[in-house]
């Protein structure tokens, strides 16, 4: 609207003579404004050719200052900020403010009811670190978390090898895979914890298949943390699986079949072609893979609710505990900010070490 | 277009290297190899359907037929009791009603906010693009559990604890599928929108008339995929309901298993094929969009 409005001539008798035409294509886009560029610059024949240059740079600036122009980009700037607003308002409220005033609260105390949390410092921290059994937690985290994103990933790369045979059968193989992946971890929780039963479950069948009896998975305080890690394990691996198996058949067929002709197969294959191939996706996974274990819940929340004592307890399931069953908001928002920085240090090291590593195919 | 193009140029390819190909595989691979792929094959089937087997069968097996030993592998008396049981334990009509709704409502906010934002990103020019494009892709590393209780706090400030709003509104933001979006609208062809500028389409019209048509197939892709992860959600509808009546069915199943004190599995296998059966279904159906999504997301 103001754009029609605002035209003043002055700035076009101000334009050098040869940039009237391109001016009168500014109006209508910079995409004609690019075209008519390139065809006129040959065609400006009445100057010398030093002076044509001139011309030429003259008209850019010119018309990189026109109001016209600077009117278009404004109007593009907001345009793009409305496009984008929704989504961003939505992202800085409910993850980067919460995620800095949670810092904030991680110094305080406070349990949901009073006015106002009450500033402590660094007591959270100082009690949290000399807590034995805060060390439990972190130690179980550290497991939890290992295990699931190595295991994950070996076992992927092995079975998406496997699947990327093409024999009879993969096809449902993978589609048994990746089901999993799609249910809730709720009912992956409850289906295990099923699995884990000592006296009616799967568990008691494999044990008895060695003459040994099934230990009580989840009620007993040296299994429990296995049990969530490999129910968990279970749900990510098919993910894991057709991911790898997704990007070996993505892999240069050319070089592999270099190699063929050389001689080099099965193992020697693996170990040389597809493993450092691979790196690029092995580094992706390796970091979604430590950002989702560490925020596993509904699997410890069905099956073990952090216990027996802590023995399962991991960091996200202390959090929820501290702030929402003790109602310990300072201790919770702490141990959710250690959370944060070692998340955010884990994933520096690894996108330092990938830069090193990872062998990026163009 | 696009994707005929690419598959002509791997279907010359692959005709150029057929009889490199030939010699490469096939006779290569030795009979017991062959095999020894085949167990494993197997073995990863039997590690993936076993389990989902034992569920189904269960919760269609009598109660004797759970506690007995040796296990029971096939139900020889099928019934629907443990089914019946579940749903008069627990209410899952209305933890269906409240898992549909908050589905269906945060998938269509969350796929329309990715809608603009990624039409922005590909085809509106702004200065500081990059900085706000890497505001919106490192929102992906802030786990949820930090913001967790910061956002408890909010919706509790709001009024919305225990409301639909409160429920769907702190997850509508969208990174993944927004990323998923603007790969797919960077591949649209630039003459195709300059040439609707020219005749005089604005930036809405072109959105409406050129970009969302051309990548419906990833719209859908993205909506399977964040549809899965609403139906999924956990911790949060956990702390944001307080009564029986506005939970979803994954804290339902929480509730159906305390009520049935973890032990009569016949019924928890029941209310677990509830929960899981709307996702089974959408994943076979869905199935090479949902893994061509995730891939695309995970390859780039």
């Amino acid at each position: 609207m103001t754009t029609s409005t605002r035209r003043s001539p002055s700035s076009r008798t101000a334009a050098p003579s040869g940039a009237r035409p391109t001016d009168a294509a500014n109006g209508l886009s910079t995409a004609a404004v690019h075209g008519a560029n390139s065809t006129e610059a040959p065609g400006s024949t009445g100057h010398p050719p030093h002076r044509g240059n001139d011309a030429i740079r003259a008209r850019t600036e010119q018309r990189r200052r026109s109001p016209q122009r600077r009117r278009r980009t404004r109007r593009d700037a907001a345009l793009f900020l409305a496009l984008v607003a929704p989504n961003l308002v939505a992202i800085l409220v409910f993850s980067y403010y919460p995620s800095l005033y949670n810092i904030g609260l991680s110094f305080t105390e406070w349990d949901f009811v009073e006015p106002t949390p009450e500033w402590v410092g660094l007591e959270n921290y100082q009690d949290l670190f000399t807590d034995p059994a805060f060390g439990q937690v972190l130690l179980n985290t550290l497991i939890f978390t290992g295990v699931s994103v190595v295991g994950s990933i070996i076992g992927g790369i092995l079975l998406g090898s496997l699947l990327a045979t093409k024999l009879p059968l993969t096809g449902f193989a993978q589609t048994m895979a990746f089901a999993p992946h799609m249910l809730p971890g709720a009912a992956v929780g409850t289906l295990w914890l099923f699995i884990f039963d000592p006296n009616y479950g799967l568990s008691r069948w494999l044990f008895s298949l060695v003459g040994a009896s099934s230990p009580a998975w989840t009620t007993t305080s040296d299994w429990s943390l296995w049990a969530i890690t490999i129910a968990y394990t279970w749900q990510r691996l098919g993910f894991v699986t057709v991911i790898c198996y997704t990007a070996i058949l993505d892999l240069p067929r050319d070089i592999y079949e270099a190699a063929a002709l050389d001689g080099a197969h099965g193992w020697t294959l693996l170990r040389h072609m597809t493993l450092p191939l691979l790196s690029p996706i092995t580094f992706f996974l390796s970091i979604t893979g430590v950002i989702s274990a560490a925020q596993a819940f509904d699997i410890i929340s069905i099956m073990t609710g952090g216990g027996p004592g802590n023995s399962s307890s991991t960091l996200s399931w202390m959090v929820y505990e501290e702030a929402f069953q003790k109602f310990d908001i300072g201790s919770a928002s702490a141990a959710a900010t250690i959370l944060l920085v070692i998340l955010l240090i884990l994933t520096f090291v690894q996108v330092r070490v990938g830069e090193k590593k990872v062998n990026y195919d163009s | 277009m696009s994707t005929h193009a690419t598959t002509n140029s791997s279907e010359i390819r692959d005709t150029a290297d057929a009889p490199l190909r030939r010699r490469a595989r096939g006779p290569r691979r030795p009979a017991w190899r062959t095999a020894l792929f085949m167990v494993g094959i197997i073995g990863i089937i039997a590690m993936f359907f076993v389990p989902l087997y034992w569920l189904f069968s269960s919760a269609f097996k009598p109660q004797d037929a759970i506690y007995t030993w040796p296990l029971q592998w096939i139900p020889t008396e099928p019934t629907l009791a443990n089914f019946a049981e579940a749903w008069s334990t627990a209410p899952f009509d209305r933890f269906y009603l409240n898992s549909i709704i908050t589905t269906v409502v945060g998938t269509g906010l969350e796929i329309l906010l990715a809608i603009l934002c990624a039409y922005a990103f590909a085809f509106v020019e702004f200065r500081f693009k990059r900085i706000v494009f890497v505001l919106i892709i490192a929102s992906m590393m802030l786990p949820g559990h930090v913001t967790l209780i910061v956002n408890y706090i909010t919706v509790a400030n709001l009024g919305w604890l225990n409301t639909y709003q409160g429920l769907i509104l702190p997850g509508i933001a969208s990174a993944f599928a927004m990323f998923l979006l603007l790969q797919h609208m960077r591949t649209i062809d630039v003459d195709i929108m300059k040439a609707a500028e020219i005749d005089g389409a604005g930036h809405l019209r072109r959105m409406m008339t050129i970009a969302v048509p051309l990548s419906s197939p990833m719209i859908l892709t993205a909506g399977l995929i964040v549809m899965a992860g609403k139906w999924n959600e956990y911790v949060w509808p956990l702390i944001v309901t307080s009564t029986t009546d506005m939970r979803t069915l994954p804290i339902g199943l929480l509730f159906l298993c305390s009520q049935e004190g973890y032990s009569n599995w016949g019924a928890i296998m029941a209310g677990t094929v509830f929960v899981s059966l709307p996702m089974l279904v959408l994943f076979f159906l869905g199935q090479k969009r949902i893994i061509g999504g995730l891939a695309a997301g995970a390859l780039k």
